[in-house]
C-alpha cells in the first residue's frame, strides 16, 4: 500500500487515539485505548518496514510512545507505601546491605574514636583539624548556663535552626551517598572527615570541662543523625562497590541494580535526618530540660534506633518501592 | 528490551516494546541540556532572591523557612518537576527535553531521585566537569546520575504533521530505484517546505547526469517521481 492510501485509511484511528490521550485515557475502564494502542503499534511497524516518510513514522512513533507511558508508568498503587516502607522496606534494605552498613560504621567510628582519644589527652590536637576561631565557637556553643545550647548565638530561634539543620545535615548525607559512585572514594572521604570532626569536638569539649552540656545536647538527636550519616555512607559504598566488584554483571548493570537498592537506604536516612533536625532544634538545644531527662530520652532513642535497624523488616521484603 | 549496539554511532535510541514495535527517540546532547540547566538555575536563583527579601523582613523565623526552601530548591526542584510534569523541569520544557527511563517508559520516583542526588558528583570538581565527561564518553549522552538511575534525556518535539505534498504532476520513474534511493527521493519530496529553493536545486542537480535535467526542472521531475512513490496517481 502506498503511503497516501495508508494515511487515508487509518487517519481516523490516529485522530481517535490522539483525542483519547488528551482526555483521560483510562476513564471508566475504557477499553478503547488498548485496542487503538495495538492498532497504531501495528501501523508504526508497517510504516517502518514499508519505508514511509520520516514525518509519518515519527508521528506514529510519538503516538505509540505516549501510550507506552500510560501503560508502563509503574505508579500503580501508592497508598500505604510509605508506612510499609518504614516498617518493612527500610529495615529490610539495611539487612540486605549489612556488610556495607558495618563497613560504613567502622569507617566513621574508627577515626572518631581515635580523634576523641587524642583530643581528650592533648588539648592542642584539635587545632590540627580546625582553626582557632572555629574551636572557640564550639566552646561557646556548649558553655553551661545558657537557655539554648549548640548555637553560635543563643538568640537564634528554634525554627531558624530547624531550617539550618535540614539544609546542612541532609545536604551532608546526600554528599556522602553521591560520593560513593566515585569508586567509594567520596563516601569514605566524607565519612572519615565527619568522623574526625565529631571525635575532635567530643574529645576536646571534655578537656574544656563542658561534658554535661555537650553530651546531653548530642545524645538525643545523635541517635538519628549519626546513624543516618552512617546509612548514607553505606548506600554510597554500595554504589562504589558495584563498580569495583560487579561480580558476574556488567559494571553498568551492577551500578543500576545497586542504585535502586541503595536509594531505599537514602530514603530512610532522609526521614531519620528530618527527625534529627526537629529534635536538635526544639529538644536538644533547650537549656530548661534537665540533663538527666535528656540522657534518659536519648537512651530510649538509641535503643529504639538500634532495635529498629536490626529488625530486618520481617515479613515480605520485596524490592518494589 | 533496550537495544544497545555500541557499534552504531547515532543519536537515535531504539527500544523494543512488549507489543513488538521498535520505538525510537532522539537523544539530547550536552548543549541543549546545559541551556536547560542554566534556565532552571536562573529560575531557582530568582525564587531564592525574592523569598530571601521576604525572609529578611520576617526575621529569624523567616530565615529558617528560607533555609528549608533553599534545601528543597537545591535537591528536590528537579525531582518534583520531573515526576509531576512528565519528566520536564521548566528549563527542559523550554528546550523541549524530557527525562525518561532507558526503556522509554515514564520516570519513577526512585530513578528521578537517584539521578538528581548524584548531581552532586556530576558537578565535581567544578561546573559539571565529571557530568560533561560522562556525557561525552557514553553512547547515550548519560551523566553519572543517569547511568546509575538508568535514565536518558530525549528530545520531545511537538507532533510533526505529515507535510503537505508539493503541488506538482505525478509521473512514474523511468528506471527502477533501489530502496535507499527511493527513500532519498521520497524524503526530498516530503521536505519540500523545509529546504530552501536553492538547496533543493543544488540537491537535484547532483542527479543531472542521470535525469538529464537541471535547475527548477530537475526539482520538479524529482518531486513528480516522489509523489508517485508516495502513492499519488
Amino acid at each position: 500500500m502506498k503511503q497516501q492510501d495508508f494515511e487515508k485509511k487509518y487517519q481516523g484511528a490516529w485522530l481517535d487515539l490522539e483525542k483519547l490521550l488528551k482526555e483521560a485515557p483510562f476513564k471508566d475502564n475504557n477499553i478503547a485505548l488498548p485496542r487503538l494502542y495495538h492498532q497504531v503499534s501495528h501501523h508504526l511497524a508497517l510504516a517502518k518496514t514499508r519505508r514511509y516518510t520520516f514525518s509519518l513514522v515519527s508521528k506514529l512513533n510519538r503516538l505509540v510512545t505516549e501510550c507506552h507511558h500510560h501503560y508502563y508508568d509503574g505508579s500503580s498503587n501508592y497508598r500505604f507505601q510509605f508506612l510499609r516502607f518504614l516498617f518493612v522496606g527500610f529495615p529490610a534494605a539495611l539487612h540486605r546491605n549489612k556488610t556495607y552498613v558495618l563497613a560504613s560504621l567502622g569507617i566513621f567510628l574508627l577515626p572518631a574514636i581515635i580523634m576523641w582519644g587524642l583530643c581528650f589527652t592533648n588539648p592542642d590536637i584539635i587545632y590540627s583539624l580546625m582553626a582557632a576561631p572555629q574551636v572557640a565557637e564550639f566552646e561557646a556553643m556548649y558553655a553551661p548556663g545558657q537557655d539554648k545550647f549548640g548555637r553560635e548565638r543563643t538568640s537564634e530561634t528554634d525554627i531558624a535552626m530547624f531550617g539550618f539543620y535540614i539544609q546542612h545535615n541532609i545536604g551532608i548525607a546526600f554528599q556522602v551517598f553521591a560520593g560513593g559512585i566515585l569508586a567509594c572514594v567520596g563516601a569514605v572521604f566524607f565519612l572519615v572527615y565527619n568522623g574526625l570532626q565529631l571525635g575532635a569536638v567530643a574529645g576536646h569539649i571534655v578537656q574544656v570541662g563542658y561534658t554535661q552540656t555537650f553530651y546531653s545536647f548530642v545524645v538525643g538527636h545523635g541517635a538519628f543523625e549519626l546513624t543516618a550519616i552512617v546509612y548514607a555512607g553505606a548506600a554510597g559504598l554500595r554504589l562504589g562497590m558495584a563498580l569495583i566488584a560487579p561480580g558476574s554483571y556488567r559494571r553498568l548493570d551492577a551500578l543500576k541494580w545497586a542504585a535502586q537498592d541503595a536509594i531505599l537506604i537514602v530514603y530512610g536516612a532522609i526521614f531519620m535526618l528530618l527527625i534529627a533536625a526537629f529534635l536538635e532544634a526544639f529538644w536538644s538545644s533547650s537549656g530548661s530540660i534537665s540533663p538527666l531527662v535528656k540522657y534518659a530520652v536519648g537512651a530510649f532513642f538509641w535503643i529504639f534506633v538500634i532495635g529498629y535497624s536490626c529488625s530486618r523488616g520481617r515479613g515480605n521484603s520485596s524490592h518494589e518501592y | 528490551m533496550v537495544n544497545n549496539s555500541p557499534q552504531r554511532f547515532d543519536t537515535i535510541h531504539t527500544v523494543e516494546t512488549p507489543e513488538g514495535v521498535d520505538l525510537f527517540a532522539d537523544l539530547a546532547g550536552p548543549i541543549p541540556r546545559a541551556m536547560a540547566y542554566a534556565t532552571d538555575l536562573a529560575i531557582r536563583l530568582a525564587i531564592l532572591a525574592c523569598s530571601g527579601i521576604v525572609a529578611l523582613l520576617v526575621g529569624k523565623t523567616g530565615a529558617g523557612f528560607w533555609l528549608i526552601l533553599s534545601f528543597l530548591l537545591e535537591w528536590w526542584y528537579p525531582v518534583f518537576f520531573e515526576m509531576l510534569r512528565q519528566g520536564q523541569t521548566p528549563g527542559k520544557k523550554i528546550f523541549q527535553l524530557t527525562v525518561v527511563n532507558e526503556d522509554l517508559t515514564a520516570l519513577t520516583w526512585s530513578s528521578s531521585i537517584i539521578r538528581n542526588l548524584l548531581r552532586a558528583v556530576d558537578f565535581l570538581p567544578f561546573m559539571y566537569v565529571f557530568g560533561l565527561l560522562s556525557l561525552i564518553l557514553t553512547s547515550r549522552f548519560q551523566r553519572l546520575g543517569d547511568l546509575a538511575a538508568g535514565t536518558i534525556v530525549i528530545q520531545k518535539n511537538p507532533l510533526a504533521e505529515t507535510g503537505v505534498l508539493p503541488n506538482t504532476s505525478t509521473q512514474p520513474p523511468e528506471w527502477s530505484f533501489a530502496e535507499g534511493e527511493q527513500d532519498a527521493i521520497i524524503e526530498f519530496t516530503a521536505r519540500h517546505q523545509s529546504l530552501s529553493v536553492s538547496r533543493q536545486q543544488e540537491l537535484a542537480d547532483i542527479l543531472t547526469p542521470i535525469t538529464g535535467r537541471e535547475g527548477p526542472e530537475a526539482v520538479n521531475y524529482l518531486r513528480a517521481i516522489g509523489n508517485w512513490f508516495l502513492g499519488a496517481r
